[in-house]
């Protein structure tokens, strides 16, 4: 957390694909607490799709037993650098569903580090984006599990589909484990439509935008499936889809 | 309906068909048959528009349109269906909304009004009906986790729902068994043996056309039709196989 103190440098590792121009424009950034009380669970869903550039930075933290489920549309039209710091307790639940849409030049981030600092917690993480145009989107997830924290149950599924050759997708699934008992799982995968299926779509009557307006509306479908604002998230994404394709 | 005036087309540079003529009017069901590489598939994959194959040469009209200046979605919405040997599995797009877009993509593409919810649901029942598939299949992602004969059948229920003028079946037949072999005949019987409709069948054996009567039969050979003949040529065929009958 360090990070707020002064403008970082491309050498932070946090900050290895920034937009530094975009980011001096919001520079410092404001450290938003989240705080879920023992037992509790609850929901957050954050929209970026504005015209100014966005950077956010959440320190959340769950207690023993408590629950946060958060899901995030980052699509803003230049800069949208999200940055998520959690800490879970002794069989807290943590869940990240987030769709990063963009064009043009757009510049998006989704920044994580989940500390499993208690034994028995979990954490699911599932980050889809979509790049069309000179877009670049970026996933740096680092999933720590302190000394002791067993039973520890992990999952990152980060996934980006390339709109054009020119788009650029980074991804960084990262594990720090000193624990002995843990279940740790990522898996990531960059891109593109698959041309067999877009035909076929087109041969039963779908002209080229709308067949892949339906297969990406799949694509991230599970960012935010099961989440209580699914189909608000959903609409808002898929009126986005239909300007990127 | 349909005249295909020497057409050539290449498959990555190289050439497939090599001069294909074929006439078909309404009311006519056609079948091509042929051996394996005799360029089958080339020929309903140029028709449909696929990328990747190139026509050369030659021409193809469809109802007095030229097809092959037609993208894909185009030919779907001048009444152009092309039934896969090889149904495409579509994770995450449910049949019925993919079908429903893609049926009032073709109405508005027509200058028809789309249907509404109930209305292409209770449409789709009925096809998923008569090719006895579970409505629930209907539901599911296309084509992901069907048993081939389930893609198959499921295909036959795209058609039945899109109504199609024309359709070009490839290898509809294969990976069915013998039941499934009879619902998808009767299927095809129902939704296409009309006056104003025609059909292509391709395929390798008779057993389809038992059910499906052709009323022509050419054989593909070298990408170019060898042979017409009426029904009795496939049976010929079937009994002497394409080298003997082809020469």
């Amino acid at each position: 957390m360090s990070e707020l103190a002064s403008l970082p440098t491309r050498k932070a590792e946090a900050f290895r694909y920034t937009d530094l121009d975009a980011l001096a424009r919001v520079w410092p950034v404001a450290c938003e607490e989240i705080i879920v009380p023992s037992g509790q669970s609850t929901s957050v869903s954050i929209v970026e799709e504005g015209q100014q550039a966005v950077a956010r930075h959440l320190v959340i933290e769950i207690e023993a037993g408590a629950a946060l489920d958060l899901r995030i549309l980052n699509a803003g039209n230049t800069f949208g650098r999200i940055a998520i710091y959690v800490t879970l307790g002794e069989g807290a639940d943590f869940t990240l569903g987030a769709a990063q849409l963009g064009q043009g030049g757009q510049v998006l981030e989704i920044v994580t580090e989940v500390a499993h600092d208690a034994p028995h917690a979990t954490s699911r993480q599932v980050v889809r984006s979509v790049l069309g145009g000179h877009a670049t989107g970026t996933y740096l997830g680092k999933i720590a599990v302190a000394r002791g924290s067993d039973g520890t149950d992990a999952a990152q599924s980060v996934r980006a589909m390339l709109l054009d050759r020119t788009a650029t997708a980074n991804a960084r699934p990262e594990l720090e484990i000193y624990a002995d008992d843990v279940k740790c799982a990522h898996g990531c995968a960059v891109g593109e439509l698959d041309a067999q299926g877009l035909f076929y779509l087109q041969s039963r009557g779908l002209p080229p935008p709308e067949a892949k307006r339906l297969m990406l509306q799949a694509f991230i479908a599970e960012a935010f499936a099961g989440a209580p604002q699914e189909e608000e998230l959903q609409a808002k994404a898929l009126a986005r889809l239909g300007e990127l394709v | 309906m349909l005249t295909i005036d020497n057409l050539q087309a290449t498959v990555a540079d190289k050439p497939i068909l090599k001069g294909l003529s074929l006439s078909m009017n309404a009311g006519e069901v056609h079948a091509i048959m042929g051996p394996n590489g005799a360029g089958k598939s080339t020929l309903g994959y140029t028709l449909g528009g696929r990328p990747g194959y190139e026509v050369t040469g030659g021409s193809v009209t469809f109802d007095g349109q030229d097809l092959l200046a037609l993208e894909p979605h185009e030919r779907a919405a001048a009444g152009l269906f092309l039934g896969f040997q090889y149904p495409v599995e579509i994770p995450g797009v449910s049949n019925v909304q993919f079908l429903r877009e893609a049926l009032n993509a073709q109405r508005k593409a027509r200058g028809e009004e789309p249907l509404s919810g109930g209305e292409f649901l209770k449409l789709a029942r009925e096809k998923a009906a008569l090719l006895r598939l579970d409505m629930d299949m209907l539901k599911r992602p296309v084509n992901v986790g069907f048993s081939g004969g389930e893609k198959k059948r499921a295909e036959m229920v795209q058609m039945g729902i899109l109504d199609p003028k024309f359709a070009i079946l490839d290898e509809t037949d294969s990976g069915l068994d013998i039941d499934a072999l009879r619902i998808v005949g009767d299927g095809i019987n129902a939704i296409m043996r009309k006056p104003d409709k025609a059909v292509l069948l391709i395929t390798h054996y008779q057993r389809l056309l038992d059910y499906v009567k052709p009323d022509f039969v050419h054989v593909l050979a070298g990408g170019r039709i060898v042979k017409t003949g009426g029904p009795e040529l496939a049976l010929q065929l079937e009994e002497q196989g394409y080298e003997a009958v082809a020469a």
